[in-house]
């Protein structure tokens, strides 16, 4: 492992990469002359000191880890899509093009997108097998529309969680918060599509966002409860909205857990597709 | 194997969780001011927010992660009063469901508003006075039109000045909002014309990234709808 290659390869990803260790440059510097005091074995703890120290973080949050698994969610959605859209009369010609052609598209997109940022260091999808029935969990998931349509429901807002889940660990870089928020904010626009979509399928009361009157999940599929685990949460930043002025209903229970949405965090989304949707090859 | 350096930031990073929830218990102005204290310079910024400006009409967000906060809050009362008075003058061309769902928005960005504005206790901007006389509150299409607007322009900004964020669990808070902006605005998109949700006025048909927007862009458009013009003058990336 070259240091020295490994922080240009940042460099380009994390322009402002330099001033985050800007102060500790000098040390930086000084790894190569530690001499035989520190032994080679040594290298990889220090690198990943360095690693905490400009993002605070620890080992597997830096940049490229979370970059690569948004990109292990991205290669999930695409394969999702693309298999619904090739599956023969799965979905039907209304939603095919207004619907989900679209959101292909820009599943598509986010994978290319990722994998044109991190080059050399993005993760091959052909490590991984994509079971878009999870695991048998919906079996019928590209024969039966409503399946099609809850899963990809779940898909959506878990991806919303997800990306929220990492942003803190891409705190103040323009480049990569900026492009992890953009997509965070196209999968929030999918989100609310299939919700209202499925909802005029299916009448379920669903609404475009997650009101989580009396648990996390509002969806009515059991499944998928752990995907919305969390979204009941009612105080944010200390303040308990429902005890705020209202107008209307504003502070009820539904519209406090409805306009925030919650993070999910890295372990927990791979607890929900690891060796259920997601396999190594 | 912990240097003292790491232990210290360590020590800072809890002592940081700790001024958030302190801040939940109801002291919320103590704790953001203590917390200012112990930052960089950006953070310990004179907020401008409560008064005029010098005498005229503009009302400056501030500086550091108030700024942004009174940043969001200006926006959000913005969105609030919008919603607010759709809800208040419904136009006879409103379906039932489309009511129903238009009640739920103005209940968010209310909640949004109230949020904010208890968060940020005595460094909260003033209450903004709209002006919507390029509304047509009774025509759906002008009321459709003007709700995109908003909800888009809401999205482009919490993720154009995201990146300035300092405090990670402010970072988090916006996000927890800024992906319900985005679900309204492509409802709203959507009811306008169904498929439009992901249009290239707001999403790269070749990235798939929403686009996003600076402060000074952000403000000329919301100062289209506001009495009281609002400046974000320590943001002029």
């Amino acid at each position: 492992m070259n240091l020295f290659n490994v922080i240009e390869e940042i460099e380009k990803i994390d322009p402002e990469f330099n001033d985050r260790i800007n102060p500790r440059r000098a040390a930086i510097k000084n790894i190569t002359s530690f001499g035989s005091k520190v032994a080679v074995a040594a290298m990889p703890f220090a690198f990943a000191t360095l690693f905490k120290k400009a993002y605070g973080q620890t080992p597997g949050t830096d940049v490229n880890s979370v970059l690569n698994f948004a990109l292990l969610l991205e290669f999930l959605e695409a394969e999702f899509y693309n298999k619904g859209l090739a599956a023969s009369s799965l979905i039907n010609a209304n939603d095919k093009a207004n619907y989900f052609t679209k959101i292909a598209r820009d599943e598509n997109n986010h994978v290319a997108f990722l994998q044109g940022v991190l080059g050399t260091a993005a993760i091959s999808k052909s490590s991984y097998v994509f079971d878009v029935t999870g695991g048998g969990a919906f079996a019928d998931v590209l024969t039966n529309y409503d399946t099609f349509l809850k899963v990809s429901v779940a898909f959506e807002d878990t991806g919303v969680r997800a990306y929220k889940g990492q942003a803190p660990f891409l705190l103040k870089n323009e480049v990569v918060l900026g492009a992890a928020l953009a997509i965070h904010a196209v999968e929030a626009r999918h989100a609310s599509a299939v919700r209202y979509l499925i909802n005029k399928k299916l009448n379920l009361g669903l609404k475009p966002w997650i009101t989580s009157d009396t648990k996390g999940n509002d969806t009515g599929i059991a499944a998928v409860d752990a995907n919305y685990a969390g979204e009941d949460n009612i105080i944010q930043g200390g303040v308990t909205l429902t005890s705020l002025p209202a107008v209307g209903t504003s502070n009820s229970k539904k519209s406090a857990t409805a306009s925030f949405d919650e993070p999910l965090e890295r372990a927990k989304v791979e607890a929900l597709l690891v060796g259920s949707f997601i396999k190594p090859a | 194997m912990k240097t003292e350096t790491e232990q210290n930031m360590g020590n800072v990073n809890i002592a940081r969780r700790s001024f958030l929830r302190y801040a939940g218990a109801a002291t919320v102005v103590g704790a953001l001011a203590m917390q200012s204290c112990t930052k960089d310079n950006a953070n310990d910024a004179v907020i401008e927010g409560g008064n005029n400006n010098g005498g005229s009409d503009i009302t400056d967000i501030g500086s550091g992660d108030i700024g942004i906060l009174n940043y969001a809050y200006a926006l959000e009362q913005l969105e609030a009063a919008f919603y607010i008075q759709v809800v208040n003058s419904f136009s006879s061309e409103f379906t039932t469901d489309e009511r129903a769902l238009f009640t739920d928005i103005r209940d968010h960005e209310v909640l949004h508003r109230e949020f904010f504005k208890a968060a940020l206790g005595a460094k909260a901007i003033k209450g903004l006075t709209p002006d919507f006389s390029k509304i047509d509150f009774s025509k759906k299409t002008s009321v459709l039109g003007a709700a995109k607007a908003f909800e888009d322009l809401g999205v482009t900004a919490y993720d154009g000045i995201a990146f300035k964020i300092e405090n990670a669990d402010y970072l988090t808070l916006a996000g927890k909002i800024v992906s319900v902006e985005a679900r309204h605005a492509a409802l709203i998109s959507n009811l306008i014309t169904e498929g439009s949700f992901v249009d290239s006025d707001q999403v790269s048909a070749t990235t798939g990234l929403n686009i996003s927007n600076t402060p000074t862009k952000v403000l000329a458009t919301a100062n289209l709808f506001l009495k009281t013009k609002v400046s974000a003058k320590s943001f002029t990336f």
